[in-house]
């Protein structure tokens, strides 16, 4: 496989694969280091390529272990202290497409999520994947997923309705 | 759109039971401009679920520096081969040759006594040699002595301000 054959194949997937890093570890600088590595690792194992079924979804799986690894290891943990402060850079996206304050309140809002539903809510709500996808990739049932899932947009909803409200009542 | 019908899907996408197509159907509902007032707030997350969506990954994909980190890897596998071996037979050379007390000996007892006149006499021009440098240490001596004439201020003060 040569590297124009393996960046067709990685192509439609790769933002997806950033995506879904960002979301776990927050930083775009991260995100991308994450999604480099992932991409690495595939190339590293090109030939085995052929023999996956899927490798979109080999590649989500990959970088949601990779991602996990990456927050439970000492070196995040250390990272977070940055995180706290952190400030996103890139305003060119939000400036863009005109985000408002309480567009951004969702970002923080799926911030505090739980890991897995922080992923789910990615993969589902902003990725669009099938939920039996989803179950194949974090490896989980169908039903613990759906589950998740609702628990997480319930969080969500009831999250924007009080920040909503108070700015009302 | 028929509000009820919203409220229906929302409720089952709280579930999480509705497929792609009635959420995208929710998205193009709160991506339009007459939402209800009640459901105002469900905009901004339907609004995030779009924009997130747009994000790219535009770093390049690091081909060249993958292939060099194997190739060391390669490298540093073999490099420890290569001392591991070196240090067997260091080790199974220099065994033998440490163990050889044996250092030879002179058969003629006149050439032995002419080889040890030389060698002992090597040392004792080397010994000098070093003595000579030695030698140097007497200008301390020298100096030292010159150092005296202070002893001769001091006595001057001291009669000064004896009184």
């Amino acid at each position: 496989m040569t590297q124009t054959e393996f960046l067709n194949v990685v192509m439609p997937f790769k933002d997806k694969v950033f995506r879904l890093a960002k979301r776990l570890l927050v930083s775009t600088e991260e995100a991308e280091d994450a999604t480099q590595e992932v991409l690495i690792k595939l190339w590293n194992n090109k030939k085995k390529i052929a023999e996956y079924k899927n490798v979109e979804a080999f590649s989500m799986t990959m970088t949601k272990n990779f991602c996990f690894d990456k927050l439970k290891s000492k070196q995040a943990q250390n990272l977070k202290i940055v995180h706290t402060n952190y400030e996103d850079k890139q305003t060119a996206l939000q400036k863009q497409v005109e985000l408002n304050d309480s567009v951004n309140w969702v970002s923080k809002i799926i911030e505090d999520l739980p890991e897995l539903q922080k992923t789910i809510i990615q993969l589902r709500d902003i990725e669009e994947y099938d939920l039996d996808e989803i179950s194949k990739m974090l490896d989980m049932n169908n039903t613990a997923v759906r589950v998740n899932l609702s628990r997480a947009r319930k969080a969500i909803r009831e999250k924007l309705t009080n920040t909503h409200n108070y700015g009302i009542k | 759109m028929v509000l009820n019908n919203i409220e229906n899907l929302l409720e089952k996408y709280e579930n999480g039971e509705t497929s792609l197509k009635e959420e995208q159907l929710l998205k193009n509902y709160f991506a339009g401009d007459n939402v209800a007032p009640h459901l105002e707030m469900y905009k901004p997350m339907f609004g995030y679920f779009l924009v997130s969506k747009q994000e790219q990954f535009n770093k390049d994909i690091p081909f060249e520096t993958e292939t060099k980190a194997t190739k060391r890897n390669f490298n540093y596998k073999w490099l420890s081969v290569a001392a591991v071996a070196v240090l067997m037979i260091g080790f199974y050379f220099g065994s033998g040759s440490l163990n050889n007390d044996d250092l030879g000996t002179y058969e003629d007892p006149e050439v032995a006594l002419m080889e040890l006149t030389k060698s002992l006499e090597m040392i004792s021009q080397n010994f000098n040699k070093g003595v000579s440098t030695v030698n140097y240490l007497d200008e301390l001596e020298k100096g030292k002595a010159t150092l005296g004439y202070l002893n001769e201020i001091d006595n001057a003060t001291g009669l000064i301000f004896k009184n």
